[in-house]
């Protein structure tokens, strides 16, 4: 796990075969690939909706069990034009975007502390670890019992879960960066911050926007745990409570909301990974 | 040529490093003077890089003394170019004066890459990214350039065209050189002076009179090159010469 990669062992004649840069096979390919084939990821979706639909409509699927698509589209109709669905969806975004910042940046910041030295990583990384192991759900009693049942024990727990893959994923990318290029830092005499800011930092950015990713699923995973344990508003609170009047019409637009916001903040990320590391002659391109 | 050769920019006495029991550099001296351009000779373990990366303050385990003055640039075997960065911010990198975007583009106008300023590191090809990577070193204004067999890598006819391409910038720049390679040829064509490291110590020492632009049929250069090539242990024709003990006219 922690390869001094920084740390430069000096002085062997250069192992291995010497590196070779043919020329690229399109020049300009790494500019911008075509954004025309976004649609066909809609395609599957789109084909389970329809089997779906078939399947209530004939009656292989009760209501009872799942509700019919064009129900769910109806309920979601209602739902907004009452005023429920947007107010629970702007509950459930605030609680994710405090708890993601909050996480986000903690497991950011650790990750530094452990990545760029050793005595950082030996004082952060072995309590990263341990905690790393919980059942984090399992915290949420305690939780309820620091922080009552407001608003801190879901940001809290939502901040917690985010922190992990970013605090994995930055501290492996640190550790991961060419040690050649911090030799050649040293040969252009950077500084300690400009070895960071220059080489480090970017270094590890395709492995922190990985880490990224996984944590805003985790974020949404999180949180609809959090919700349905002790809330009175948000999505969470709106799925559990239809549960009790059985409509699986109000559950699934619930669901639905949830991957909906799953997949935008994906794309959010997909965004910027595409501008953040278009230095990268991606395998996918053309 | 040797009014050129006026103070010295690296001085090395006893230098010596272990790698635990295991001695590269043995008690080493050697002068590097303003503007020579010298090329060490060694086959792979002699320790020719192990002084390198000593000259560019890359190993703190060396013992003995390590006199450098004046700035030192690195070009090395792989071009090392930090893939994140265009190649023009590659250039300019820890160049700490207020003209840093300015003098990189004069730099790689120098060695050819003006329109490739704005490129990715990526889409260089191997030639591109060790011109690139020559602009670096020059753009700092170095008393001593080292370069780490930075040919190596390069197809046959591209090294041709950078090997004059270095003999330019050295003679406009005049930077002391220190080039590491495996290649005699090389070495005969680019430098004034051949050290042949073995064992951790400069076993041979030339230097090369002839004018520049060299042909290999120079007789100059091809008497050396027998020599040379004794010193490294294969006989011109390609024969390994099994009983090292090297030739008369080597002691010199």
């Amino acid at each position: 796990m922690s390869s001094p990669a920084l740390e430069v062992q000096a002085a062997r004649e250069p192992a291995g075969p010497p590196a070779t840069h043919d020329p690229p096979p399109h020049p300009r390919s790494s500019r911008a690939p075509g954004r025309g084939g976004a649609w066909r990821r809609w395609l599957s979706p789109l084909a389970v909706v329809v089997i779906w639909q078939i399947a209530s409509a004939t009656g292989l699927l009760p209501e009872r069990l799942l509700a019919a698509p064009t129900t769910v589209a109806a309920t979601t109709l209602d739902l907004v034009a009452d005023g429920t669905l947007p107010n629970a969806i702007a509950v459930s975004l605030q609680r994710v975007a405090a708890g993601f910042v909050l996480g986000g940046l903690s497991g950011v910041l650790l990750a530094l502390v452990a990545g760029l030295s050793r005595a950082g990583e030996n004082a952060v990384d072995p309590l990263m670890q341990m905690l790393r192991a919980l059942p984090f759900f399992g915290l949420i009693p305690l939780f309820i019992l620091w922080f009552g049942i407001g608003e801190t024990p879901k940001i809290t727990l939502v901040a917690l879960a985010v922190s992990f893959p970013l605090y994995l994923n930055t501290f492996a990318g640190i550790r991961g960066v060419d040690g050649k290029l911090a030799e050649l830092a040293r040969t252009l005499k950077l500084s300690r911050a400009a070895l960071v800011r220059h080489i480090v930092l970017p270094g590890a950015l395709p492995q922190t926007l990985v880490g990224l990713r996984q944590s805003l699923g985790v974020a949404w995973l999180a949180l609809i745990v959090a919700e349905q344990v002790n809330a009175d508003a948000g999505l969470g609170y709106m799925i559990n409570d239809a549960r009790e009047f059985l409509r699986t019409d109000v559950i699934v637009v619930g669901l639905l909301v949830y991957s909906a916001l799953g997949l935008l903040t994906d794309a959010v990320v997909r965004l910027l990974e595409r501008r953040a590391l278009s230095w990268r002659r991606g395998f996918l391109s053309e | 040529m040797a009014a050129r050769l006026s103070q010295r920019v690296a001085g090395i006495r006893g230098l010596t490093r272990r790698f635990g029991e295991r001695v590269i550099l043995h008690s080493l001296d050697l002068d590097i003077h303003g503007g020579e351009f010298i090329a060490l000779l060694g086959r792979s373990g002699s320790g020719k890089s192990t002084l390198l990366r000593a000259l560019a303050g890359l190993d703190r385990d060396v013992e003995g003394d390590l006199d450098v003055t004046g700035t030192v640039a690195v070009a090395f075997q792989e071009p090392r170019l930090v893939p994140w960065k265009r190649v023009d911010a590659n250039i300019a990198l820890g160049l700490a004066v207020p003209d840093a975007g300015e003098r990189a583009h004069r730099a790689l106008a120098e060695v050819g890459l003006t329109e490739r300023a704005g490129a990715w590191p990526l889409t260089l090809s191997g030639g591109e990214a060790q011109r690139a990577s020559l602009a670096r070193a020059l753009v700092r204004e170095p008393e001593l350039l080292l370069l780490d067999e930075p040919f190596s890598a390069l197809d046959a006819l591209t090294r041709i065209t950078v090997h004059q391409l270095v003999l330019q910038l050295w003679a406009r720049h005049r930077p002391a050189v220190l080039l590491v390679t495996h290649d005699v040829d090389e070495a005969l064509v680019l430098a004034d002076r051949v050290l042949v490291l073995d064992e951790g110590r400069i076993a041979h020492e030339a230097a090369i009179t002839a004018a520049r632009p060299r042909h290999r049929d120079h007789p100059e250069l091809v008497s050396l090159r027998t020599r040379l090539l004794t010193a490294l242990g294969v006989a011109p024709e390609g024969r390994l010469i099994t009983e090292r003990q090297g030739t008369p006219e080597e002691q010199q």
